[in-house]
């Protein structure tokens, strides 16, 4: 057999191969190995350990390291207060992380405030999470929000002490280490206020695979008044902008037209204005990641940066600068990155925050 | 000019609804109008069209006999009738028409104050059929989205420890698209999905209270075939770990179960292209019937272990309250749910007649059997015509014929799907599970039309 004919009767066996497997659907794999010869390669040990770092429930994965609370402090001031506020109680950007929970549900590992009859008004990530590993897990991968993956080992373990002692389930002195997490995950306020007792695990080992809300089809006469349980709050109906303007202008139905229904004249399709279009820009160039108009959010709200800069000699020149090349220290440790923009559309940008940043 | 003597009965009705510019909006004059009688306000519209055709075109005498002997639209030929057209390729990448510009992703005010990690609704109120169109798929992202340049994203499998994967590896884009792919339509929608109403009413339209919802055909690979190319163990491996690339290099777990299916993909198409950057270009995990979250976007690694992971979003959110002050945990299928999309909330009927009235049904469960739909708020339900092909763990559009007599009137639709589960109303599920849960309500969708030809959101109990 010649090499050009060995390689096709190869060839055409693979063929087969994959249209038999894709004809079968379900349950059938591609003839297996050597099918996909030659595809991927051996991950080295070094490639594992780079992206291998979740950590599960027993700690499996968690890497050797401490931290103090005194030394969260210092991290957290400096990279997670501008978002979760000093004491992580904040619930200007993101929702508390600290709060609602007691000595008495470190101790029962219920949290109380999470049953019937409390009236504390929010859910704090101390008051949900039951396992420990997922705030290591989650604070090593993720935190702090703009430049994620950046704390080192032992920042994690100094950042989750410090929010451990906020919750007060560590001492002030505490040192929080790999060797004693899991004493630490004995005390976790709600640690045992999770219930897999449901029947939406699509899978066996996890819950009763049954649901547990039964209906019937009912067809005629199902029941002998209707009862209206809840209908749209005034507010909720304005809040979404104008409905005219989110439906097709042509079919069965047009969207309701709120301005009229407000008692103001039927908005025009209209040009945008130069400060929606800056607004936009914005928008469309992540500037609100980080900028609220009137609110801080990760870096100074606009209306603060108008506030400091207007007046001064040149401030539009400043900013211009400080967006181009990026900047630190003026308003906290986070940086802000160089922004790739054309000089005119930062000048414009520039120009719209010092007039204080309209929406419209 | 608002008599029109010798048009019969109906005539003037197909004339009105060439509506006057600009077009989608009534006038508090046209709401009290349609109150005051339909017909009336159908004539005063096409008088106003013309009147305002005359202003724009002073001097056309014409005009006046145009509106006397027929639609203007039909007398006076267009422009775009009359003149050259736009060359091919004006648009290398081609655009929905400037007349489409309402139905975009739009994020619901006050409902997060990060774009990052926030959500862009699909405007389900406007599209046709099971698909929805890649620019219009709705949006979540947990720490923003980004576009990744394919030539450097890698996808590694290996274990929880050795035993579990016998040839942990590392495959290139390169890599995936020789592998043999599979293309299959699925929906996608959010644990949260109507989340907002658990408790009551709080949003206006069918684009905010269900459109975390999205239908595709996804192109890629059964991960079973990826696994068994590392000689994963695919009997102690009872979990897999999805984990993304991106900044929050979100991580869900995923029953072996559903891997040994072939269901859950590594893909890389979407409607025939590739994926979009905000869907997770290169690689995403699609894991049909269960919610989107677990279909892991920027997918960079699958481990293969024996427990559980309880990720941040499997132990602070995607967590159910429960009355009794329980989080239920690990609650993944998104159970059969149905809505009407047209009409529905913020719509305004413009006269009585017949309607089409349509929506979509899905399970994660497999596939729907039946959808019923109701005029009277649930007392007596009608079975609306399923169009098919019917897909497993995919949309399907439902339309049933309806003559609006005027009369105040609450639509709802009920889902029945292939294992028998019957889509509950609001208060059979909140008697179980309270309203505090955020994730998984799939309670039927209740539109109440007014008498005026408003249709709002309600809950019937």
């Amino acid at each position: 057999m010649s090499r050009f004919s060995k390689l096709a009767c190869v060839a055409l066996i693979g063929a087969l191969g994959a249209t038999s497997a894709l004809a079968a659907g379900k349950g059938a794999a591609p003839a297996a190995n050597p099918a996909f010869e030659g595809l991927g390669r051996a991950a080295t040990p070094a490639e594992i350990r780079a992206w291998d770092i979740d950590v599960r429930p027993d700690f499996k994965g968690l890497p050797k390291g401490q931290g103090s609370v005194e030394q969260g402090q210092d991290v957290w001031e400096a990279k997670c207060a501008t978002c979760h506020g000093t004491f992580g109680e904040s619930n200007e950007v993101f929702t508390p992380i600290v709060g609602g929970t007691t000595a008495d549900d470190i101790k029962t590992g219920h949290v109380k405030n999470l049953q019937p009859g409390s009236s504390f008004p929010q859910r704090t990530t101390l008051m949900k999470v039951a396992t420990l590993s997922t705030l290591w897990d989650y604070i090593n991968r993720a935190m702090p929000w703009t430049a994620p993956k950046s704390l080192k080992t032992d920042e994690v373990y100094a950042v989750l002490a410090y929010i451990l002692n906020l919750g007060e389930i560590v001492p002030a002195d505490f040192v929080l280490s790999d060797a004693n997490i899991a004493e630490v995950q004995k005390r976790m306020p709600n640690r045992n206020g999770m219930t897999t007792d449901h029947g939406l695990w699509p899978g066996k080992g996890i819950g009763t695979g049954k649901p547990d809300v039964k209906a019937v089809a009912c067809m005629s006469n199902c029941k002998t008044e209707v009862k209206i349980g809840s209908t749209l709050p005034d507010y909720a109906e304005t809040a979404h902008g104008n409905l005219a303007e989110q439906n097709r202008t042509i079919g069965a139905t047009r969207g309701k037209d709120i301005n009229a229904a407000k008692g103001q004249p039927a908005a025009a399709a209209e040009k945008p204005s130069a400060n929606a279009q800056a607004h936009q820009l914005a928008q469309a160039s992540g500037c609100t990641a980080c900028h609220g108009l009137t609110n801080k959010v990760v870096g100074p709200g606009f209306n603060e940066v108008a506030a400091k800069y207007k007046g001064k000699g040149d401030a539009e020149g400043k900013l211009v600068a400080k967006v181009k090349q990026g900047g630190a220290g003026v308003w906290g440790q986070i940086p802000m990155p160089p922004q790739s923009l054309k000089d005119e559309e930062i000048k414009s940008l520039v120009q719209w925050i010092l007039s204080g940043a309209p929406a419209k | 000019m608002s008599e029109h003597p010798t048009r019969p009965e109906g005539a003037g009705q197909r004339l009105g609804k060439v509506r006057p510019a600009p077009e989608g909006f009534l006038s508090q004059d046209d709401i009290a109008a349609v109150k005051a009688g339909r017909r009336d306000f159908l004539r005063g519209s096409f008088s106003a069209a013309v009147a305002a055709m005359g202003a724009g075109a002073a001097g056309f005498s014409g005009l006046a006999r145009a509106a006397e002997e027929g639609d203007s639209a039909i007398l006076t030929l267009p422009p775009w009738s009359t003149s050259l057209g736009q060359g091919v390729a004006a648009r290398p990448y081609g655009l929905p028409s400037q007349y489409e510009k309402g139905l975009i992703r739009r994020e619901s005010p006050g409902l997060t104050r990060v774009s990052g990690s926030s959500v862009a609704f699909t405007p389900l109120q406007g599209l046709f059929g099971i698909i929805t169109p890649s620019g219009l798929h709705f949006e979540r992202h947990h720490q923003g989205w980004q576009d990744i340049d394919p030539s450097r994203h890698r996808l590694m499998i290996n274990g929880s420890d050795p035993s579990m994967v016998k040839r942990p590896k590392v495959y290139t884009m390169d890599d995936i698209l020789r592998m043999p792919p599979v293309s299959r339509i699925h929906f996608i929608e959010c644990g949260a999905n109507t989340g907002m109403e658990w408790g009551n009413v709080a949003v206006p339209t069918v684009q905010y209270s269900h459109g975390m919802l999205s239908c595709s055909e996804f192109t890629g690979v059964p991960l079973r075939w990826i696994l068994e190319d590392c000689g994963a163990d695919l009997k102690k491996g009872k979990y897999i770990l999805a984990e993304g690339a991106d900044g929050s290099s979100m991580t869900r777990t995923i029953p072996m179960e559903l891997v040994l299916s072939d269901e859950v993909l590594v893909a890389y198409g979407q409607n025939g292209e590739m994926l979009r950057p905000e869907n997770g270009y290169p690689l995403r995990l699609v894991v049909p019937g269960v919610q989107g979250v677990s279909w892991v976007k920027w997918l960079r690694r699958i481990e293969v272990g024996d427990q559980p992971y309880a990720s941040k979003d499997e132990a602070v959110h995607y967590i159910d309250l429960m009355p009794n002050g329980q989080h239920r945990q690990y609650t993944s299928t998104q159970e059969a749910k149905s809505v009407i999309t047209s009409p529905s909330g913020g719509q305004m009927l413009l006269d009585k007649g017949f309607y089409n009235v349509t929506g979509l049904a899905w399970s994660g469960r497999g596939k729907v059997k039946k959808v019923d739909v109701s005029f009277d708020g649930g007392i007596n339900w009608k079975e609306a015509r399923l169009e098919g092909p019917v897909h497993s763990k995919a949309l399907s559009r439902f339309n049933i014929g309806w003559v609006w007599d005027g009369k105040p009137a609450i639509l709802q639709s009920r889902v029945t799907d292939e294992t028998g589960y019957v889509q509950p109303s609001y208060g059979q599920l909140r008697a179980v599970r309270g309203t505090k849960s955020i994730y998984h309500n799939n309670a039927i969708q209740s539109w109440k039309v007014a008498e005026s030809g408003e249709v709002s959101n309600v809950q019937v109990l």
